[in-house]
């Protein structure tokens, strides 16, 4: 055990550390302490470098020019879609589109899949646990085609009630739409079980994986899910981009999203075709950079051994967990078994904007607010909590200046 | 100790937070308006009563956020009665600048000393919306929120 924290065998969090330019800066004077990569990660040079050397050898349009570089830079935008295949364990390359991150291709499977066959009265079912992303996509469903939506309850623990959903499947049911990893509480759901009982009923189930594939292993095939979308910039990468993992057999069904260039097959005055997936999901220019520096991401990750890195989060989030608890004032919300590296929790007497400012003065990063989760804050009947999220580069020696700043925050606000 | 934190939870905003005042339901309110920050989920309801003098005759507030939200409504309602709408809005103008650092030249020398404890907010630029949030609700009462 070092200062650092723990270095397991195949996974060295202090070099990996030493990767991510931005950890090495001070905030108002102080280390900066980063607790919170559930919102957005940060990137390591391996990301930023990748990026910058395409943009400055390899850049130009994708899949319209005859010219070298639109060859070069189509060539290493599929290379991407092929390294988000392997990455998600998906059959094949055709079943990853592209989006602008986990909200479009929630979206995307909202409006294109979706929307079409419902019924009024037909049925979405949601864990109440869902970030809004995964909520308003179907509440337009709800408003513009009188869908309802049914809501699956966690326990007071913050895990999923599997019974209790499985029994909310009904013949109206069209879909289950559910987190992989909860952005507040960290649960992580039993995707595999889930997938098993919706399917057993008929019914295609969508993840919301954009923080459940940073922290587990996603193999899509294996889950044998409908629908798995994830995003850029939670994972080590850049924004503005995101993938949807869908069936292949949904997609030849899949009616367009946005219209535009590069989706079509042919467009005369009167008539248009449209190309085959992933392009008919993908109308006008990407963003090309982006998609690059997503793959350096996703290679930057699969480069170590994800089960040392998870069992390195695990252990910063115990450590986290303990010694908040020795404070005695602090209410932790989510405890699920087998949870992932975020902890929320409310203070005594003290507003999470509170402390977020205090702890901010000591050059910790944490997020305060409903967490774009309104309907799991009124479960737990709290208006926002505080939350640090964990990520590969963090060490016990962060959590030490969190919870300082924690004590330092009730002597003042106390 | 960061001086900066001390000057922003000084005492009175502490108690202004804890104990507020003028807090609660006025039932007689010719105007009320629900503020709301969609960002941090803070919120204030403003209610009062304008006298036939344009005079805010009395005011109360009622709402759930962070200590400067919260502080600043209480702040503000203590303030704002027994004062016309003109000097109302002047006395707002004057705080919107106070937070924000910026030349507070509206203020009156008495009320300037009233709000001294708000003006270390300026050295906080993410926090000056908690602090104008209940100023804009009053704004809103009187502009949009006459009860029928």
């Amino acid at each position: 055990m070092t200062a650092q924290g723990k270095i397991t065998a195949s996974f060295d969090a202090a070099a990996a550390r030493a990767d991510f330019p931005i950890l090495s800066r001070l905030v108002h004077g102080k280390k900066l302490v980063y607790l919170d990569s559930g919102a957005s990660a940060q990137k390591p040079r391996q990301v930023l470098d990748a990026m910058s050397e395409f943009a400055g050898t390899d850049y130009a349009n994708v899949h319209r020019g005859v010219h070298y570089l639109s060859g070069a830079a189509t060539d290493a935008y599929e290379a991407a879609r092929r390294t988000v295949q392997k990455f998600l364990g998906a059959a094949r390359e055709d079943e990853i589109i592209f989006t602008k991150g986990g909200t479009e291709a929630i979206n995307l499977v909202s409006y294109s899949f979706l929307a079409p066959k419902i019924q009024p009265g037909d049925e979405i079912l949601l864990s109440v646990m869902e970030h809004h992303s995964n909520i308003v996509p179907w509440h337009f469903l709800r408003e513009r085609q009188g869908a309802v939506l049914k809501w699956v309850d966690v326990r007071d623990d913050g895990s999923l009630d599997l019974e209790a959903l499985d029994a909310a499947i009904n013949s109206r049911t069209k879909l289950v739409a559910i987190t992989h990893m909860s952005n507040v509480l960290g649960t992580v759901t039993p995707l595999k079980d889930i997938v098993a009982r919706a399917h057993a009923k008929g019914v295609p189930v969508l993840a919301d994986g954009c923080q459940g594939a940073v922290h587990e292993l996603v193999d899509v095939q294996a889950l044998d899910i409908d629908f798995y979308a994830l995003t850029g910039h939670k994972l080590y990468g850049p924004t503005g981009i995101g993938a949807l993992y869908a069936r292949r057999a949904h997609l030849k069904a899949m009616r367009p999203f946005n219209g535009g260039g590069e989706m079509i097959r042919e467009v005369t005055r009167d008539i248009v075709t449209y190309a085959d997936a992933p392009a008919r999901f993908e109308a006008g220019t990407p963003p090309i950079i982006e998609t690059v520096g997503l793959a350096a991401a996703l290679d930057y990750l699969s480069g170590f051994d994800r089960a040392a890195v998870k069992a390195h989060e695990q252990d910063l989030y115990a450590y986290a967990r303990s010694k908040i608890g020795e404070l005695g004032w602090a209410r932790v919300i989510g405890d699920a078994p087998g949870k992932g590296a975020i902890l929320s929790f409310e203070a005594e007497g003290m507003h999470a904007h509170d402390l977020a400012t205090i702890l901010d003065r000591e050059g910790v990063a944490v997020r305060a607010g409903h967490h774009c989760a309104q309907v799991l804050m009124e479960r737990f009947g709290v208006g926002s909590t505080t939350r640090a999220s964990f990520g590969l580069y963090n060490s016990r020696a962060d959590v030490d200046v969190f919870i300082a700043g924690l004590r330092k925050a009730r002597e003042i606000l106390g | 100790m960061d001086n900066s934190l001390r000057e922003l939870y000084q005492e009175v905003i502490l108690d202004h937070s804890r104990h507020p005042r003028h807090f609660g339901v006025l039932d007689n309110a010719t105007h009320k308006a629900e503020g709301y920050n969609p960002l941090c989920g803070d919120r204030v309801t403003v209610m009062l009563v304008l006298g036939e003098d344009s005079r805010v005759a009395d005011i109360k507030f009622q709402g759930k956020g962070c200590a400067i939200s919260q502080a600043s409504a209480s702040l503000m309602t203590d303030m704002l009665a027994g004062r016309t709408l003109d000097e109302a809005q002047k006395l707002m103008d004057g705080f919107v600048h106070l937070v924000k650092g910026d030349d507070a030249g509206e203020l009156s020398a008495d009320d300037r000393e009233h709000l001294e404890a708000m003006s270390g907010l300026s050295e906080f630029p993410m926090r000056v919306k908690c602090a104008t949030l209940a100023w804009h609700t009053f704004h809103n009462a009187v502009e949009e929120g006459a009860v029928t």
